[in-house]
């Protein structure tokens, strides 16, 4: 966490992007988020208490698998995995939720509401709940919940309230929207546990600090596998939050490459994709300046992903950002390219990714290709892919839509 | 620079020693036609300004009833330059027009165009409900350009630094939240609206800035209770409730020119 990257300025812009486009009511309990976390990230006791519970409950550090019989579907070029998928619940957003649920208890909110896709970031977000005893509400788009049925039960076991979102397109931004409402509404004993490196300052921030120790642990381990660092780090980008995961702590290492693949749906250039840096323009959504899926008018079109988890319009404004200055490089994977890339790591590997994290493995193997033989590329295995065996399964036809094999 | 519209209608209720009615309704509610004639009986039933809402996908501050409204808006096809159609509609009715819209269609459209178009349909200003001055530089500009007032909000959750520099970068009048929480209608008006308007004179005692309030008010006494300390007073989801409700826009219009006259006369009961 003393790691952290000097961007953003103190009004929480990064270059051109990132900023407040919030409602003035929140602007309080925005500024308290970000004056408890500067206190909290300096304090030691603090500090101590997260890292214990990342390596006590979360199971850090991560391990880091070198996939030897990838290497040769991808030019040659060596191919190490960071672990994610091996965390308590199944994925990197177990270390922002233990940090920001910690937070909200030193903050003395006894409350904590939540945004999900998937479903994933609603069932991390139950599990800190759980643990640390504070109430739990999350808002869930009306048609998530009915494809994602077991995570709603999940989160229900785990004592958490799901509300459907019956608004909108009622999938993850009005998720987020209706999470903001509640949050104008109880904001004095309630913090909104945000799930990605998007909204306001200070969550892109925040966010990116929580997760900062994936990078840094990667870094590390590649190191003493191979002796220098890799060519290339890859990662898939929704929002962006397992991106600048494991991106930040190489930031400032100009040799290594930065590569984050988006959704690109059926293409990005078919208007059924969440390619949002792609194949979308500078907007202001859900509180920041950045890059969003939008028509002529700033409407926002509905973004499509194979991937629940990717499946959003827009993208965290440190991302529009290094794309905007040329550090990081971000590049469509479709559908059916990752959906591929899925098939190969389970058969030549014996580990099914979660699909948005299989966009990443698409991407290090279309770039090894570019890299040639002995390059080494870094990729974030963000999740597991256990909550993908329905999408998996019915997309490779061995059970119907119904779920009957 | 010679008075808006909106100083003008908010000067004269000043003078009169009573509130102003301020009504909201999204451009292209229930259609952009329908959505005019909705807003000839707002004014033709007593409302001195109109906010004519630009229907936004995402709308982050707007409770079920705006939320429904503005979706029926944005189905019927409304876009930018409709709203600037309903503004002129509205300036032509004698009502102050001011345009309410999240700060990414604006951008979007391009700000100084934005502004330009907006003056040109005879509309006074934009409230811009999450749009905060930190991040308003190209807006000051733009509105200074167009002679636009630049209205926005105070919430009770503001630290009196913030209602110094909110109230600073407001013309025409400043928008206070009388609650915690989004647009829809109440039960009662909450207590920390009085006390909001209360602190809010404090820092508007030199510039005399008029404090309308808004959020959760929708019956003629809950307006007559909010007259008592405020200048202006702000219902949106009432009228849009209306429109709801009615089998027929006829119904509707009957509807909402009784409830602004019933609002009217709160208004003046001071």
């Amino acid at each position: 966490m003393s790691h952290a990257q000097p961007v953003p300025d103190a009004h929480g812009h990064y270059g051109r992007f990132g900023g407040r486009f919030a409602p003035e009511a929140l602007i309080a309990a925005l500024d308290e988020v970000e004056a408890e976390w500067d206190k909290a990230k300096d304090d030691p006791a603090f500090r101590a208490e997260f890292d214990e519970l990342l390596k006590g409950y979360a199971g850090r550090p991560s391990l880091l698998t070198e996939a030897h019989n990838l290497s040769e579907h991808a030019g040659g070029a060596r191919i190490l995995l960071k672990r994610e998928d091996l965390n308590h619940t199944g994925s990197h957003k177990i270390n922002n939720v233990l940090g920001q649920a910690l937070l909200a208890k030193r903050m003395g909110k006894t409350r904590v509401i939540a945004e999900t896709g998937a479903g994933q970031h609603g069932v991390a977000t139950a599990t800190a709940c759980a643990l640390m005893g504070l109430d739990c509400v999350i808002y869930m788009g009306e048609e998530d919940t009915q494809r994602q049925a077991l995570n709603v039960a999940r989160m229900q076991m785990l004592g958490a309230e799901v509300v459907p979102v019956t608004i909108g397109s009622r999938t993850l931004k009005d998720a987020i929207n209706e999470t903001f409402r509640d949050w104008v509404a109880n904001v004095d004993h309630t913090h909104y546990l945000f799930g990605t490196a998007a909204g306001p300052h200070p969550f892109p921030k925040l966010v990116r600090d929580l997760h900062f120790t994936v990078g840094a642990e990667a870094r590390e381990q590649v190191l003493e596998l191979t002796g220098k660092l890799p060519d290339a780090v890859t990662a898939c980008v929704g929002g962006g939050s397992n991106a600048i995961a494991i991106f930040a702590a190489f930031i400032p290492d100009e040799s290594v490459a930065l590569y984050g693949f988006e959704a690109g749906g059926e293409g990005a250039d078919t208007g059924r994709t969440a390619a949002s840096i792609t194949a979308g323009s500078h907007g202001v959504f859900h509180g920041a300046r950045t890059f969003v899926l939008q028509d002529e008018y700033g409407q926002t079109l509905p973004s499509h992903s194979i991937s629940a988890g990717l499946d959003y319009p827009a993208v965290g404004p440190e991302h529009a950002h290094l794309a905007d200055t040329g550090r990081a490089t971000y590049e469509p994977v479709t559908d059916a390219e990752a959906m591929d890339a899925f098939r190969l790591l389970c058969r030549t590997e014996g580990i099914i990714p979660a699909i948005e994290s299989a966009h990443a493995l698409a991407g290090a193997l279309r770039l090894g290709k570019r890299l040639g033989p002995g390059a080494v590329i870094l990729v974030n295995l963000s999740g597991r892919g256990d909550k993908d065996v329905n999408t998996a399964a019915a997309y490779f036809g061995l059970i119907d839509s119904e779920g009957q094999a | 620079m010679a008075a808006t519209t909106l100083q003008t209608k908010l000067a004269r209720a000043r003078e009169a020693d009573r509130a102003a009615l301020v009504g909201y309704l999204p451009a292209g509610f229930p259609d952009v036609e329908s959505s005019i004639r909705v807003i000839e009986a707002m004014v033709e039933g007593g409302c001195d300004v109109i906010e004519v809402g630009l229907p936004y996908s995402d709308p982050m501050m707007d409770g079920p009833t705006i939320q429904r409204a503005a979706d029926r808006a944005l189905a019927s096809g409304t876009t930018t330059d409709d709203v600037f159609r309903v503004v002129e509609a509205t300036a032509a009715t004698g009502a102050a027009a001011l345009v309410m819209s999240y700060w990414n269609p604006i951008e979007r459209y391009g700000v100084e165009r934005f502004a330009t178009e907006l003056a040109k349909a005879g509309g006074a200003g934009v409230i811009t409900p999450d749009l905060i001055p930190e991040e308003a530089q190209d807006w000051y500009a733009a509105s200074d350009r167009a002679g636009l007032d630049r209205i926005f909000l105070v919430a009770p959750s503001s630290t009196d630094r913030r209602l110094e520099l909110t109230t600073g970068a407001c013309s025409g009048f400043v928008y206070a939240a009388s609650l915690m929480g989004v647009t829809g209608t109440r039960a009662q008006v909450a207590d920390t609206a009085e006390t909001l308007v209360r602190r809010t004179r404090e820092v508007t005692r030199d510039s005399g800035l008029p404090i309308c309030v808004g959020l959760g008010i929708s019956t003629a006494a809950q307006a007559a209770e909010v007259a008592a300390y405020a200048d202006g007073v702000i219902v949106g989801a009432g009228f849009c409730q209306r429109i709801l409700d009615a089998p027929d826009l006829e119904t509707g219009l009957i509807a909402v020119r009784s409830f602004a006259e019933e609002l009217a006369a709160g208004v003046r009961s001071r």
